[in-house]
């Protein structure tokens, strides 16, 4: 995957991971909460097959204009804008959704069902269960992340910070910036309770779908897997083992696997 | 020199083993530890200790607003303000303050200080916090990297709508009012004197001298520790070529005054340990959301209460440690006195919050302490900023000649 620097029209700098043949079917990879992680073999397994395109939020890593962005409209919009500066506009496009990223997937598909061929959503954040309260991520501690959304807490937090030493003041700082600026984002579309009513809007889609849940979630339980079936046109759940919220890092290939499956 | 008279309003009874069992006095304390006919007692001595205050000389007597918590018992300040502007007659009343992100509309801080002011005969110092995480994003929903900007259109629609002579229609991104039309307004013009606490953000020293309001630094933290950032606060002051009136700046410090050191120590350190171990025990996943700070902020690392290292500032603390690195001023009234200089010098501030009740203090310490303070401290601190003598601009402008409320009916026996 070649990093590419793209701008939407709304005027937000973007950085987007691309790789795959050139004349392969156009495939979006839309990122979670923690953002795009250094190490990233699900994408580089679909780039095998497609042309993947994986772009980040305003507000994360290299990727600005977040300050443009305050509600789910704006972020749905968002994302459309992506597709239009990629020049995918009016091409058969797939999405893949992963945390966060499955809910924007689900509110660009509701906005407009027939632009999108197949959808993929991966511990998809966007709904809301009283009985399953999904945990307030916005009040973890920087270690309790791992603990969340990796089935092995310990390399996950290795993989989350990219391995900043915390005895480091401005390494610190770097990363409270970052962190700042990535759950700030976040926190528009999530806080206090990631919710924006995408279930009433959900009827619209007509899309295939392809649910996909990590067994051992422990931010977005797999139970949410069975509300998004219920309440999606035309679904299919998949469960994955040895894994939590984090499926594409944690299981890369058995991922990549259903997905190739999925799409064809 | 100001001094204001201030109850956080604190419970009491939480338990010896607070800390060991719970994780936060904040957000999820569990609300079992609340009772309320205890609480019935506590606020009527709380409310009790205001009025005493106010009949002592101190200038002002201060409420804040808190949610969800054992280390603040005012999630509405305002009622609290309201008993108290019908029980005293010269002191101002200090709300420091209203979250004002929090009101919906916000137009009801405007008619309710409007209304505190107007009943006290234009006593009221309006405060205009942004409110801690733990109140404003955690326990009223408010969306961290947005706070802000909610804040500072509430404070535009607020200041507006007592400005305004003709109603307006307000076009706000988080408030559609067709009708603005303020009833009633304040009796001080253009408005009551405004107070912003703050934390140490960038953002909030500009504020402040953007519409020349006073900077309320409020931590625990004491002058020694305070100095750093209000030392930040005086170079942005020179660097936006204000002047440099201590009257723009205020700051909050536990005091403890008793006959003697000795004294102090065997009499308040109990209650001082309460409040440091108990009441600002406070889960860190609850004081620092990301996106509630700004970039700029964490940037400058000026916001020292809420790095990790600095939370267990407050962990295992002792008597000695508070008074050394004077978090607690605490002692005689000489000595008490000599650290007050100190503090107000070496801040360069006008207006002290006297934090003369901590913890689970009882009424008659709270008392001894409070009038040791107003007769053997304060008179002495009155004069340390001859050059700035009358310079009343952050400060009440009461009625010259106010209804004198009756003698209470049904008076408790």
């Amino acid at each position: 995957m070649n990093p590419a620097v793209i701008e939407t029209r709304k005027g937000a700098r973007i950085r987007v991971l691309e790789g795959g043949p050139l004349d392969g079917r156009p495939l979006l990879f839309l990122h979670g909460v923690a953002g795009l992680l250094e190490e990233h073999a699900f994408l580089d397994l679909l780039a095998g097959r497609y042309r993947v395109y994986a772009p980040e939020l305003p507000g994360y890593g290299d990727s600005s204009g977040e300050e443009l962005y305050e509600d789910m409209l704006d972020f749905a919009l968002h994302a459309w804008d992506v597709v239009t500066a990629l020049g995918l506009a009016g091409r058969r496009l797939s999405v893949i959704g992963h945390s966060m990223g499955g809910m924007i997937a689900g509110e660009m598909a509701c906005l407009a069902p027939e632009a999108i061929d197949r959808l993929v959503l991966v511990d998809a954040l966007g709904l809301w269960l009283d009985e399953h309260p999904i945990p307030d991520m916005f009040s973890f501690l920087p270690f309790e992340f791992g603990d969340y959304l990796f089935q092995d807490a310990r390399r996950g937090t290795a993989l989350l910070t990219g391995g900043v030493d915390f005895s480091d003041d401005d390494a610190t700082r770097g990363f409270l910036v970052a962190n700042a600026r990535r759950l700030g984002t976040a926190g528009k579309m999530l806080f206090p309770v990631p919710n924006r009513r995408l279930s009433k809007r959900l009827y619209r889609l007509n899309t295939e779908t392809l649910v996909v849940w990590g067994k051992g979630d422990r931010l977005v339980p797999p139970v949410y897997a069975k509300r998004w079936a219920e309440l999606l046109p035309c679904a299919t759940v998949v469960m994955v083992g040895e894994a939590g919220h984090m499926v594409p890092y944690e299981q890369p290939e058995a991922l990549a696997t259903e997905v190739m499956s999925f799409l064809g | 020199m100001k001094f204001t008279w201030f109850n956080l309003m604190p419970w009491p009874y939480m338990p010896n083993d607070f800390r060991e069992k719970h994780r936060s006095v904040w957000v999820d304390i569990p609300n079992t530890l609340y009772d309320p006919v205890r609480g019935h007692a506590v606020y009527n001595e709380y409310m009790d200790q205001l009025e005493y205050a106010a009949t002592l000389g101190f200038d002002g007597i201060g409420v804040n607003e808190h949610h969800q918590n054992g280390y603040g018992l005012m999630p509405s300040p305002n009622l609290i303000a309201a008993a108290l502007t019908r029980r005293t007659s010269g002191a101002a009343i200090c709300v420091i303050g209203n979250s004002i992100a929090l009101y919906n509309p916000p137009i009801r801080v405007a008619e309710e200080f409007a209304m505190l002011d107007v009943i006290s005969g234009g006593r009221l110092v309006a405060g205009f916090p942004v409110g801690t995480p733990m109140d404003t994003n955690f326990c009223y929903g408010q969306i961290p990297a947005l706070t802000r900007d909610k804040y500072r259109e509430a404070h535009e629609l607020i200041m507006r709508a007592w400005e305004a002579e003709e109603p307006f229609a307000f076009d706000g991104k988080y408030n559609q009012l067709r009708w603005v039309n303020c009833w009633p307004k304040p009796i001080q013009k253009p408005h009551p004197p405004i107070y912003i606490p703050g934390g140490g953000s960038v953002e909030t020293w500009d504020f402040c001298l953007d519409h020349d309001y006073n900077y309320s630094y409020l931590s625990f933290g004491g002058y020694k520790a305070g100095k750093a950032l209000l030392d930040g606060y005086w170079e942005r002051v020179a660097e936006r070529g204000k002047d440099e009136s201590p009257f723009r700046a205020a700051f909050a410090q536990i005091i403890c005054v008793a006959d003697t050191d000795a004294e102090a120590e065997r009499l308040y350190s109990e209650h001082i340990l309460y409040f440091y171990n108990r009441c600002l025990r406070v889960y860190p996943g609850f004081a620092d959301p990301p996106g509630y700070r700004t970039v700029k902020t964490i940037k400058a690392g000026t916001l020292t209460l809420l790095r990790r290292e600095n939370q267990k500032l407050f962990e295992n603390v002792t008597w000695k440690d508070l008074v050394e690195r004077g978090m607690v001023i605490a002692g005689s009234p000489e000595t008490v006195r000599q650290r007050m200089e100190e503090l107000i010098k070496s801040l360069r501030v006008g207006h002290v919050f006297c934090l003369l009740h901590s913890g689970n203090q009882p009424d008659e310490k709270t008392r001894h302490s409070t009038r040791l303070f107003a007769e053997q401290v304060m008179p002495k601190l009155r004069n340390m900023w001859p050059e700035w003598e009358g310079d009343e601009r952050w400060w009440i402008k009461p009625l010259a000649d106010p209804v004198r409320v009756a003698e209470p009916v049904g008076a408790r026996q």
